[in-house]
């Protein structure tokens, strides 16, 4: 078994199922700091996901992408938790 | 080489598949958070470092260095902030959690056990006039 094979039939399907759990998060969430984590942590399996295909195909180039994503991610929890913050019920 | 990346991206990947499990099973916000941030950032680590084994390059490994660094000095910046603005919000508590040090009018810890053991408890011990002197 090759490598690509691999990461085509093992990685990248336990990668898709985990999206596919947090989505649920995502969608049924009771609170909004639920759906803010579960799109945080969406967005960090999605760098996983990018660095696994930068494996795959072998392009290094994409892991700027995946820099991006990470610097992008930290901005919007940070401003998420800024704004539920100033939005409180007192 | 390949089975080192291999293995590292399986680790890696089940790291990940747990951590989704945690927060679509977990009973609380707090502790949906404490999962997202710990395993996800060690999932995604060990697919860089697996990355960082594939490339026979500086500025790759480099590069996946500094996502990685930047993700753990980010994480708990970001878990932190929403945590504390989750309290505050006023989200509730698992029934089952134990402790709870930022709640207001708490009422005092209980003392700390003494060590004496039962059996000196049951009888007290008896003075001795010479005891005191000591």
């Amino acid at each position: 078994m090759t490598l690509d094979a691999y990461l085509d039939y093992v990685i990248f399907p336990i990668l898709t199922i985990s999206i596919i759990l947090v989505f649920i998060r995502l969608f049924k969430g009771p609170e909004v700091a639920d759906r803010v984590i579960a799109l945080d942590l969406i967005i960090t399996i999605g760098i996983g996901l990018i660095t696994t295909y930068s494996i795959r195909s072998e392009q290094a180039v994409l892991l700027d992408v995946a820099m991006i994503l990470a610097l992008i991610a930290f901005l919007g929890t940070i401003a998420f938790a800024f704004y539920l913050d100033k939005n409180k019920q007192p | 080489m390949n089975i080192l990346i291999a293995l590292f991206s399986t680790v890696g990947a089940l790291a990940i598949l747990f951590a989704s499990i945690g927060i679509l099973r977990m009973p609380d916000f707090y502790l949906r958070l404490s999962v997202t941030v710990k395993a996800a950032t060690l999932g995604v680590g060990l697919l860089l470092v697996s990355a960082a084994i594939l490339f026979p390059d500086v500025s790759v490994t480099t590069k996946a260095i500094a996502i990685a660094f930047f993700l753990i000095l980010t994480a708990p910046v970001a878990a932190h902030m929403i945590g504390r603005t989750a309290y505050h919000t006023g989200i509730p508590t698992w029934k089952g959690t134990v402790i709870d040090e930022l709640k207001k009018n708490q009422p005092t810890p209980p003392p700390v056990a003494d060590v004496t053991p039962l059996s000196a408890l049951k009888r007290k011990p008896i003075k001795k006039p010479s005891d005191e002197g000591s």
